[in-house]
């Protein structure tokens, strides 16, 4: 396919490898924000391209992970409340609250469905009038502007049986988050490319000049994340911290203007908890004023049940990129993906749960498998 | 959440993971399901021959090698590009007979209809049992029909058991892969599993895809015994790829065997418009589900011509090798992925959903 | 996070006031909201996500960047840019 196939390419990444290695003279942490980056560091064995001073530590960006406990409780509430259809991305509905994920109620009789776009749910709503349809809109600034159209569509066409149940992050806030803790170990970012497609990359240049670390925008395939921890490098061996665009292909300065505009037009900023890092304010987007009457947590009232804390995980230190999977004494053990305790191992695209499926089980030794 | 009541901490929130009910992830082919397989079945049901977990399971009954399989098909919609639920419920059996060395005899099934199914439907479900009976040299010599209440089941579920007898020993088993070995593939991943997908309401996606349904009781034979050496001892495994996917086969083999498997990303066949909908929908073709596709693990010398022999058939016409068995990291399968890294390739836990976000 | 896809913009249609187009992706097609890429025409390669185009590729910026990764000649002048500001350091 085009677009992605070149840039999948085996000598392009044996020549940005050994450039890497090349330039490489210090051990250098650099974390990607993107749980999407991680998925294809893990899945082309990315890491064995790089030098064993280079570490990759994996940032808090699947929102997936990072849903509160809390809100999946209230998900699967009003999921079971008779008269309802809920909507989901296929990735939240194996997200464990305290009783069970949504597989499980759907599995007891709730009318849960799986869409690929929130428009999808929006349709659902309109051919299924006699029904409250939800959608469960969780994602970073990149997925915040379709679920922003879907609701303002619903407002134009007065559908008035479609709701949000809204659990919208954004990055800035978390990086920041990271670099004011006093335990912070990254010394560079690979940006979020997708997320700078919409937001542009301004944000990212004054968090780099704040913190004096540099951050590049990269893309999701293998070369691009190559390229991304080469700039990085460069960055880092010569002294130097900016932000630099390295996925220019789909990423401008200011980002795409349509869509913040509806972002802006639906949504408006506040605080949000994050699973395993706890609350961090003006980090995600909740519906104003203007579509309050589209908020499931208005609509449905249902009450949020209490959360139990792990005293085994450590996903919040793994978030930070503090820790490593096989660092935790329950990985592998009483934390799997069938039976997860912690926010990185609920979805598939956490930390926790891609070193588990591609079996990246102890410490990495340069050249090595990495095998049990 | 209109107030911070936490601070940025490293708390965190530890879900109760209940497993008291069974849900569709144990159905995936995956540890789910593995874990349901020894934890409720075998404990209480297992035996020296059902403890096996072989495709079909081999007896001697009066002097007669017979082997015996059975697998209920369940698919939705009954109507799919590339087949339906009578054709798959024949092709599904008749290969996990064929698997063993087993040329298929006769079948049994049983018809589980939900109140409401159309009568023409279910004639043309039937007419198409028949003639992949027919295809497949095997005969349907009893069966069972039930009527659920409307909910009760979706449309049409059929049960098949198959009994095919054994001619010649060793008989291929998922237990005999040696290092050293070969592994080959009959075909391109994934068709099936992406065109049902694709003909389910709700995602929207136009293909031309068709499922690989098929029957692979001839190639399993050529396989064989068409090779100039003696194949029965050179053809140490053979095991159709379903719902677990390359992935879920190559597994089974590496930890019933106690061997490795290493594999080479880009020798592993996947047509261009399944790639596409594994990408659009972030799911990893491994784990996709085919119904007419095999792996056959050979011994090395016999590799190429076990591939000539394979690639006569039409069923088999992009047959590959896509890598080899090795006594490092017995249980394990690696990946060498198109960029020269290495990655493990497990077993899926559950389902495998759309990864959107 | 974000799994967005490059497709190839087909044939454009208003439906319920919205921009949708039928995007293929390496041969298979699907329905896509061009509300946020307005400039997109058919011909375009777009990024799509959950069913939105959020941005149309930049063909020549994509052949920049592929050929300076394949010119081998990046990686000299690279590597001195790096040992200069090491030596500026010192």
């Amino acid at each position: 396919m085009k677009y992605l196939d070149e840039f999948r390419d085996l000598k392009l990444a044996q020549n940005l490898s050994s450039r890497i290695k090349r330039i490489t003279s210090k051990p250098w942490k650099i974390m990607e924000v993107c749980g999407g980056q991680t998925h294809t560091i893990l899945q082309y064995g990315l890491e064995d391209l790089l030098p064993a001073q280079i570490e990759l530590l994996h940032g808090p960006g699947c929102p997936v992970c990072v849903t509160p406990m809390e809100l999946i409780n209230k998900a699967i509430a009003i999921a079971r409340t008779p008269g309802t259809i809920f909507c989901s991305f296929g990735d939240m509905l194996r997200v464990p609250g305290d009783k069970g994920d949504l597989l499980q109620a759907k599995a007891q009789g709730a009318e849960i469905r799986t869409v690929y776009s929130p428009l999808d749910a929006l349709n659902i709503a309109r051919n299924n009038p006699d029904k409250r349809v939800v959608f469960f809109a969780v994602g970073f600034e990149t997925t915040a502007p379709a679920n922003a159209m879907a609701v303002h569509q619903a407002k134009k066409l007065n559908i008035r049986n479609f709701f949000l149940l809204c659990s919208h992050v954004t990055v800035p806030p978390v990086m920041a988050a990271i670099l004011d803790s006093s335990e912070n170990q990254v010394q560079a970012f690979l940006g979020p490319g997708h997320v700078c497609s919409v937001m542009g990359w301004k944000e990212y240049e004054e968090i780099s000049k704040h913190y004096n670390v540099p951050i590049v925008i990269s893309g999701f395939e293998p070369i691009d994340i190559l390229t991304g921890v080469l700039h990085c490098v460069k960055q880092l061996e010569s002294g130097k911290a900016f932000a630099e665009n390295r996925y220019a292909r789909a990423v401008s300065v200011s980002g795409n203007k349509s869509a913040q505009n509806i972002l802006h037009e639906v949504f408006e900023e506040g605080d949000r908890l994050w699973r395993g890092l706890g609350a961090i304010p003006k980090s995600g987007y909740k519906l104003n004023e203007n579509y309050k009457e589209y908020d499931a947590e208005k609509e449905f009232l249902v009450e949020a049940v209490n959360t139990q804390e792990s005293s085994l995980c450590i996903s919040g230190e793994i978030l930070k990129g503090l820790k490593k999977p096989w660092q935790c004494s329950a990985f592998g053990k009483e934390c799997t993906p069938e039976n997860p305790l912690g926010a990185t191992m609920v979805s598939s695209e956490g930390t926790c749960a891609t070193y588990y499926k591609f079996g990246k089980t102890q410490v990495k030794q340069e050249g090595d498998l990495s095998l049990v | 959440m209109s107030e911070l009541t936490q601070s940025f901490d490293l708390s965190c929130l530890m879900p109760s993971g209940s497993e008291n009910i069974v849900k569709l992830g144990h159905g995936s082919g995956g540890r789910m399901t593995t874990r349901l397989i020894e934890n409720i079945f075998l404990p209480v049901l297992g035996n020296d021959i059902l403890n096996e977990l072989e495709d079909a399971a081999l007896i001697n009954i009066a002097g007669a090698n017979i082997a015996m399989t059975t697998d209920s098909y369940v698919v939705s919609p009954i109507f799919f590009p590339g087949g339906d639920i009578g054709s798959l419920a024949v092709h599904g059996t008749i290969n996990d007979l064929s698997m063993r060395g087993a040329r298929p005899l006769c079948l049994s099934a049983a018809f589980i209809m939900e109140e409401g199914l159309p009568i023409a439907d279910l004639e043309k479900i039937v007419k198409s049992f028949q003639q992949a009976c027919l295809n497949s040299g095997t005969k349907l010599i009893t069966a069972d029909t039930k009527v659920v209440n409307k909910g009760a089941a979706d449309k049409l579920f059929i049960t098949t058991t198959g009994i095919g007898i054994v001619e010649k020993f060793p008989a291929p088993s998922v237990k005999r892969a040696q290092a050293g070995d070969c592994v080959l593939i009959s075909g391109d991943i994934g068709r099936h599993g992406i065109a049902i997908m694709a003909s389910r309401e709700g995602l929207d996606l136009e293909t031309t895809i068709e499922s690989d349904s098929y029957p692979l009781h001839n190639l399993v034979w050529s396989i064989l015994n068409d090779s100039n050496e003696e194949g029965y001892e050179k053809i140490h495994c053979l095991r159709d790829i379903t719902r677990g996917g390359l992935a879920g086969v190559l597994n089974e083999i590496a930890n019933a065997s106690n061997v490795g498997i290493e594999i080479r990303e880009d020798s592993i066949p996947i047509h261009q418009e399944v790639k596409a909908v594994c990408e659009i929908l972030g799911l990893d073709p491994l784990y996709v589900a085919c119904e007419g596709r095999l792996v056959s693990v050979v011994t090395a010398n016999m590799a190429e011509e076990i591939v000539s022999i394979m690639s006569k058939h039409e069923a088999a016409s992009g047959c590959m090798m896509i890598g080899r068995v090795v006594a490092d990291h017995p249980g394990r399968v690696v990946l060498r992925s198109k960029i020269g890294g290495n990655r493990i390739v497990d077993l899926l836990s559950g389902e495998q959903l759309p990864r959107i976000c | 996070m974000c799994l967005a896809i490059p497709g190839l913009v087909e044939s454009i249609v208003i439906v319920d006031d919205l921009k949708m187009a039928k995007v293929n992706f390496g041969g298979i097609r699907r329905t896509a909201c061009l509300e946020y890429t307005p400039d997109a025409s058919a011909g375009d390669y777009v990024l799509v996500h959950v069913g939105f185009a959020i941005s149309v590729i930049d063909e020549k910026e994509a052949k920049e960047t592929y050929e300076i990764l394949a010119a081998s000649g990046e990686m000299d002048e690279f590597i001195n840019d790096v040992d200069a500001a090491k030596v500026g350091e010192k």
